[in-house]
């Protein structure tokens, strides 16, 4: 304890006069497209994905990272180390992937990890700057797990984004997440379209501003 | 209100309905909290707890539950669920009802619902309504 104090001061001493890219991390329930919004961005500014996307929930079972993300906007620049996580759920059931033809042991498989890649979610919390909230527009807000993160978020003081992501499908409705969460910005966008990115790059630098 | 209890898990013969009063987690520890809340949704209980977690302890129970889903045999996880007034309060309100909260320790105004995924299908909410659907 005394010992992780002293290398905080240590590392803020020296890392003095030093811009730090800032930790940029895509949270929300699994499936509401978290990789291809994080894929989107860096297929825009580095020219590579940074993860596979799938129907199949909790394609995404380990927190990955891409460094030094230049992300320009209208003649500014901003650094960012994007982050991206697995889906956090509270539950888990292997026979939900074998409705999309997934072999059994490989459902299985796929459960244990998913169990594993929200816990590591979970503990990346305190690594983030700034975080985006990625939910499914066409899905019901008002779901714990989206509130237990903010919570959490708050608690850390670290700004959160929401992004109300599928706005190009018919059932989304982004004044539902806007009404859930009238505290924060809610910007709609379609990640797999890429429809109203530069809005979501706008909103992305004045919550970063924060940090 | 209480209906056939089993014990273990698996298919659902029977489940029953926990109401406890935030005294009884009052004087816990966080660690303690988790695991006493996880003993009854493992025992196959929906749990209906006066209050709510801190949100240290909401994200913990989810880690300790996805623990959990690695370590005990058909135990899938949890369907969990708080309701708290505040939403459409004014400042006055929230106030008051952040100092009861203080002086009682917890938000006594929230009631938080925690069911085993076995016998929870899925706790339903929208601001003016909770709906929980069981599994058959």
């Amino acid at each position: 304890m005394v010992l992780n104090k002293f290398k905080g001061m240590f590392s803020k001493v020296f890392s003095f006069g030093k811009k730090k890219d800032i930790s940029l991390g895509f949270y929300g329930p699994p499936n509401a497209g978290k990789t291809s919004l994080a894929n989107r961005i860096c297929k825009d500014f580095t020219g590579e994905e940074m993860g596979s996307v799938s129907k199949v929930p909790h394609e995404t079972r380990n927190v990955q990272f891409k460094e030094k993300v230049e992300i320009k906007f209208k003649g500014k620049t901003m650094v960012f180390k994007m982050i991206d996580t697995p889906g956090i759920s509270t539950k888990i059931d292997y026979e939900e992937f074998l409705k999309f033809k997934v072999k059994k042991k490989e459902a299985k498989n796929r459960a244990k990890e998913a169990t594993q890649g929200v816990i590591e979610s979970i503990k990346w919390l305190d690594d983030m700057d700034v975080v985006v909230i990625v939910l499914d527009s066409t899905e019901n807000p008002y779901n714990q797990v989206n509130i237990t993160i903010i919570g959490n978020l708050v608690a850390r003081k670290i700004p959160v984004l929401i992004v109300a992501n599928k706005i190009d499908l018919k059932k989304s409705d982004i004044k539902k997440i806007e009404a859930a969460f009238p505290e924060y910005p809610v910007v709609g966008i379609s990640a797999k379209q890429g429809q109203n990115l530069e809005k979501f790059y706008e909103e992305v630098f004045k919550v970063a501003k924060k940090v | 209100m209480v209906k056939k209890k089993k014990s273990g898990l698996g298919k659902i013969k029977g489940f029953s309905i926990q109401f406890l009063p935030y005294s009884e987690i009052k004087d816990l520890d966080s660690d303690e909290r988790i695991k006493k809340i996880l003993k009854i949704a493992l025992g196959n209980n929906i749990l209906i707890l006066q209050g709510k977690l801190r949100p240290e302890e909401e994200t913990r129970l989810i880690e300790d539950t996805m623990a959990m889903i690695d370590h005990v045999k058909d135990f899938l996880g949890i369907e969990l669920a708080v309701i708290a007034g505040g939403n459409e309060e004014g400042i006055m309100d929230k106030m008051k009802r952040n100092i009861i909260g203080m002086l009682s320790g917890g938000d006594l105004g929230a009631i938080t619902i925690i069911g085993p995924a076995t016998v929870v299908k899925e706790i339903k909410r929208n601001p003016k309504k909770i709906e929980l659907l069981l599994n058959k």
